[in-house]
């Protein structure tokens, strides 16, 4: 049996038979096509029983530390609303001034004023309320966990898969099981943002302080530490880059749940303003808001990364004090100053400028003017590359979309095209790649949403096999078989589908512009801004422009998962190029080389592990948007998991979160094991990667 | 070289057949031997033994002493297990089996608490990578032993102070690590480690990871200090040359055994066996024979000859005996005559010493 299924070439070919057989028999057998209703085994309705059992007994509970909770936001809020808009904007342009100097003090101003301007002061300070709350709460937790992980080696095999297993179910899933237990309000905003962002501070704790030298460690304890300063002198100092490192991914991670939280509603909050005006359709109005989000994320980002970046350990501390005592100052006397000038204390009304209506009037001619042009890039992508891997070639070519029917004669003459690239492969020894053109065919034929059931359970179980071993395909023949189980095969497929596109897409494209990158100051320099905003955009903000240009459907969501999950792709590529070893590429240039057969011959090869590696980030970024992209109309375990938030079904949200969380666990095991096989084949060290 | 306060015979700290294992269940080796298993050849064979049983033996029965006011060095191999000795002798590593007096009392029963007394008050250690505090400039690197005693701030700067003045890295005091050099970065170790005014002090390899030069320098600043400072030292390095410059006695080390212990001299003319003779072999003997070594006591004072202390190393003399045909007179610490040398007698001591090590037959 092993001996059969380490014949890949083999394996392949009857899973290309067998799902033409299936296929061709669904008249037969339909059984073995669609996942029959009748032998689904629901888990939504006992996992509700026990939600409704767990709320029964220990919702008092949850209610009153929601009801705790609800306090410090709001006091925060209270105290955000009441003190004058310039002394908090002074306030985050010293900070961003003592972070890393004038650049991103004056960014820093910038932002804000537009906050004020655009009239969004309010709104604005209450997610930065939720926020200031949030992250002093998830680094407090994410710290305590560290710490014990980095003592317990027992603590830490429980922690670390913990982890992982947070970091891949779909944040959305999050707040549902949050709001059941505490109910509406900002608590499930605050609750939801400490989940979500305390693991980075977990890892980053972890990683800190196991990176302390062993050479220091020993100094400290020569140097008489007791077992607790040994821990707060030599430890935590030692660690405290790593850690700021963590200050800063926890405090993106918080305003990103907290922004995907208020879709909940019932905030008055700026993720809100998002939401309800993209569910309006009022493009402008959403964009403004979205701006803001961009802005203070950015502003946030730079701030936090400035700290942890700053050379504490190179500057005298003369300047220090004299900073804060000016900064106090300043503060002091413009919190006096704006009694005596109001304008100071409130953003006057005359002065807000809101141009949505503006925004929304160039929409719309733009749109108008370009009609043709957005219809035909949107149906030529629908119809000639989503539609033929959604529902195949046999449905999708039809004199409606493609000009022609698939008629008898084509299809033979499709299966002969195929056929003649097997038999080519075949005769040139390439047994494996003539099986897989095999199967490629007849799964193109058949496409994705009609393959029979057992072939592709089939196939994905076997690429797990022959990628990362018998451990990952008996891990995924579970989590697949949950999903069939659960009766939600067919939403999984949609996902699947749709992530494998945009992945797809991602990694040819990104991989590409890497390549480019590399070679080219230029491209790098234009690209990094980019992606770096890319980046720290909380995911809604990205939609908003696909929306507005192409309206809700698949296409617009295909697009923002591209927009997203193309950013590691990129990077990786570039990265990878860009940091192998020295002596090997000059080695390859003494010899003689030409530059295009250094990059294909030697550069590309040795990148491989690491464009494996963005490969997979894109993928756990697809995944992460895909939910997202959801709310721009697209079925699939997204959608599922916004009935599952809007009907507070639980099961229902759960299972499809569930279902995510196995796709992105079973993919990322699948790049890595592929990354690290490739990286230990040509002996890299780690570092290069 | 010389030095003005030489080592007394009081033992400081002694080192009793210390046996440290790596592995699953290391103390299973050891049921009530205390690690003496008599002589040396049972010790070796226990040794493979417990390799046998996929144990790492990291250093096996090693016994010494350590004399007040001597720099005892332990020279090996690297993997041969000096850190690991080092570690013992500080208990930053407990030792499997064996006994460790300081002062005749047992270190290794010392608990938690006395333990970190020690530390306070007597032992100072410096390591190869420096061991620096990222985040604290060189004097709060200096003071920390200090702070960790939770002694005033004030009160501790001035004594940093004083250490730092004493390795010479006055003005750097604001630095950080970082912002130095490797033999900056290591003065800031030494300073550190004599904060406490330690009466033990070991250093593992402290000049190791320096550019040969600065090497030079260092050792030369090091045995400055001792002659002022006068501690027990235990002093690690893989280097040879650098054990015969600075070693009153040493040890060498080979898989956690200890092969031969005696003055670099006795080493030399000695060897206990070809492992040891490898080190031996390309060393300049003018650099380890003494005028005290080769002084003929036949030979009486004759006018025109200098005086020279025994304990001057030939090199150094070979200057002045190119200068002065009729040589000069050897004198002890008390000032006694011990015999006269001149440029002949060195040649010859020079040459017997090829000699032997090529392997003719007198
Ligand atoms: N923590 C440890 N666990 C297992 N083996 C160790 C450990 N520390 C040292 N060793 C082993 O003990 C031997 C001696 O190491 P060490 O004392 O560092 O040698 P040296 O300082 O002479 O280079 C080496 O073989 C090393 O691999
Ligand atoms: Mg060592």
């Amino acid at each position: 049996m092993s001996r059969l299924l380490n014949r890949p070439a083999l394996v392949w070919g009857a899973l290309a038979a067998l799902s033409l057989a299936l296929y061709l028999l669904r008249g037969q057998l339909p059984a073995l096509v669609t996942y029959p209703q009748s032998w689904v085994l629901s888990p939504t309705a006992p996992m509700n029983a026990a939600m409704s059992a767990f709320v029964a007994a220990f919702g008092p509970t949850f209610r009153f530390f929601g009801w705790l909770l609800e306090f410090p936001v709001s006091a925060a809020q209270m105290v955000l609303q009441a003190l004058p808009w310039s002394v908090i904007a002074a306030f985050f342009v010293l900070l961003g001034m003592v972070a890393s100097g004038w650049r991103l003090a004056s960014f820093i101003a910038a932002s804000l004023l537009y906050m004020a301007v655009i009239g969004y002061w309010e709104e604005s300070m209450n997610t930065l309320a939720i926020v200031l709350i949030s992250v002093p709460m998830a680094l407090l937790l994410g710290f305590a966990v560290g710490v014990l992980g980095f003592y317990s080696d027992r603590a830490r095999r429980v922690i670390m898969p913990t982890l992982d297993i947070l970091q891949t179910v779909p944040a959305f899933a999050y707040l549902l099981p949050i709001l059941i237990l505490f109910g509406f309000g900002t608590t499930v905003g605050l609750v939801a943002s400490v989940l979500y962002a305390f693991s980075p501070m977990v890892r980053n704790t972890i990683l800190g302080l196991r990176a302390v030298p062993p050479q220091v460690i020993e100094a400290g304890l020569m140097s008489g530490a007791t077992p607790a300063q040994l821990f707060w002198k030599v430890r935590v100092p030692g660690a405290q880059n790593q850690m700021l490192l963590g200050v800063n991914q926890t405090t993106m991670a918080s305003l990103s749940m907290v922004i995907i939280a208020a879709i909940i509603g019932g905030t008055d909050d700026i993720g809100w303003e998002v939401i309800s005006s993209m569910r309006k359709a009022q493009f402008g109005e959403s964009l403004l808001a979205g701006f803001v989000i961009a802005l203070m994320a950015m502003a946030l980002d730079r701030t936090t990364f400035a700290f942890a970046k700053r050379d504490r350990f190179t500057t005298q501390e003369a300047a220090g004090p004299n900073l804060w005592v000016i900064g106090a100052g300043v503060l002091g006397a413009l919190l006096l100053l704006s009694f005596v000038v109001p304008p100071l204390a409130q953003w006057p009304e005359p002065w807000v400028f809101y141009p949505a209506d503006a925004m929304n009037e160039a929409l719309r001619s733009f749109i108008l003017t370009w009609r043709e042009a957005i219809e035909t890039i949107k149906n030529t992508a629908f119809f000639f590359v989503m539609l033929p891997i959604k529902i195949g070639l046999q449905q999708a070519v039809s004199p409606f979309t493609w000009g022609f029917a698939m008629t008898p004669a084509l299809v033979a003459a499709y299966a002969a095209l195929v056929a003649a690239g097997a038999i080519w492969a075949f005769v040139k020894s390439h047994h494996t790649l003539a099986a897989m053109l095999l199967l490629w065919g007849v799964v193109s034929y058949i496409g994705l949403t009609n393959m029979p059931w057992p072939a592709l359970f089939a196939i994905l179980v076997y690429t797990a096999y022959v990628t990362a071993g018998a451990r990952l395909a008996l891990g995924a023949a579970i989590g697949l078989g949950f999903l069939l189980l659960a009766g939600i095969w067919p939403q999984t497929v949609l996902s699947l589908y749709l992530c494998g596109v945009a992945v797809l897409i991602c990694f040819v494209l990104g991989t590409g512009l890497g390549i480019w990158a590399s070679e080219s100051e230029t491209v790098s320099a234009v690209l990094r801004p980019v992606m770096d905003t890319l980046q720290t955009m909380p995911v809604f903000v990205i939609l908003i422009p696909f929306v507005m240009v192409f309206k809700i459907g698949e296409f617009t969501a295909l697009l923002a998962v591209i927009a997203y999950a193309i950013v590691p792709a990129i990077r990786y590529t570039e990265h990878g190029l860009r940091n192998l070893p020295r002596d090997v590429t000059e080695a390859a240039e003494a010899i003689g080389t030409t530059r295009w057969q250094l990059l294909y011959k030697v550069k590309l090869p040795l990148a491989l592990p690491a464009i494996m590696l963005g490969l997979n980030q894109t993928i756990i970024y697809g995944i992460g948007m895909l939910v997202i992209a959801a709310l721009v109309g697209t079925n699939g375990l997204g959608q599922q998991i916004y009935i599952g938030l809007g009907d507070g079904d639980f099961g229902v949200g759960m299972t499809a979160g569930i279902g995510m969380a196995v796709i992105a666990m079973v993919a990322d095991r699948i790049t890595q094991a592929i990354s690290r096989r490739k990286q230990e084949q040509y002996g890299l060290a780690s570092e290069f990667i | 070289m010389p030095t003005n306060s030489k080592p007394t015979t009081d033992v400081k700290l002694s080192c009793r057949n210390v046996w440290k294992v790596y592995g699953k269940n290391p103390a299973r080796f050891f049921d009530g031997t205390k690690g003496n298993l008599g002589d040396d050849a049972a010790a070796h064979a226990h040794a493979q033994e417990i390799r046998d049983s996929g144990h790492i033996v990291a250093s096996a029965n090693v016994s010494f002493d350590v004399h007040v006011g001597e720099i005892f060095v332990i020279m090996g191999l690297s993997g041969s297990g000096k850190s690991t000795m080092v570690r013992c002798l500080s208990r930053l590593v407990e030792p499997t089996a064996g006994e460790i007096l300081l002062d005749g009392n047992n270190l290794l029963s010392a608990d938690p608490k006395a333990l970190i007394e020690f530390r306070r008050h007597k032992m100072g250690m410096v390591f190869q990578n420096f061991g620096l505090m990222p985040h604290l400039n060189v004097l709060d690197n200096v003071a920390f032993p200090l702070e960790l005693q939770g002694i005033a701030l004030k009160k501790r700067r001035a004594k940093a102070q004083e250490v730092i003045n004493l390795v010479g890295l006055e003005g750097r005091e604001a630095s950080f690590p970082r912002q130095l050099s490797g033999g900056q970065q290591q003065r800031v170790g030494i300073a550190r480690s004599l904060c406490v005014d330690p009466e033990l002090w070991f250093l593992d390899e402290p000049f190791s990871a320096l550019d040969p030069l600065i090497r030079r320098q260092m050792q030369d600043e090091f045995l400055r200090l001792q002659r002022d400072l006068n501690k027990s030292i235990v002093f690690i390095t893989h280097d040879f040359l650098e054990a015969l410059r600075i070693a009153d006695r040493m040890a060498i080390m080979r898989d956690g055994h200890v092969v031969q212990i005696g003055r670099p001299v006795d080493l030399i003319l000695n060897p206990a066996d070809d492992y040891v003779r490898d080190f031996t072999n390309d060393v300049p003997w003018e650099m380890v024979l003494t005028a005290g070594d080769i002084a003929d006591p036949a030979r009486g004072f004759a006018p025109g000859m200098g005086r020279i202390g025994a304990d001057t190393k030939l090199d150094l003399l070979l200057p002045y005996l190119a200068e002065h045909e009729a040589g000069v007179m050897v004198k002890d610490a008390e000032g006694r005559d011990l015999g006269a040398i001149n440029a002949r007698a060195v040649v010859k001591a020079l040459a017997t010493g090829m000699t032997d090590q090529a392997g003719i037959e007198p």
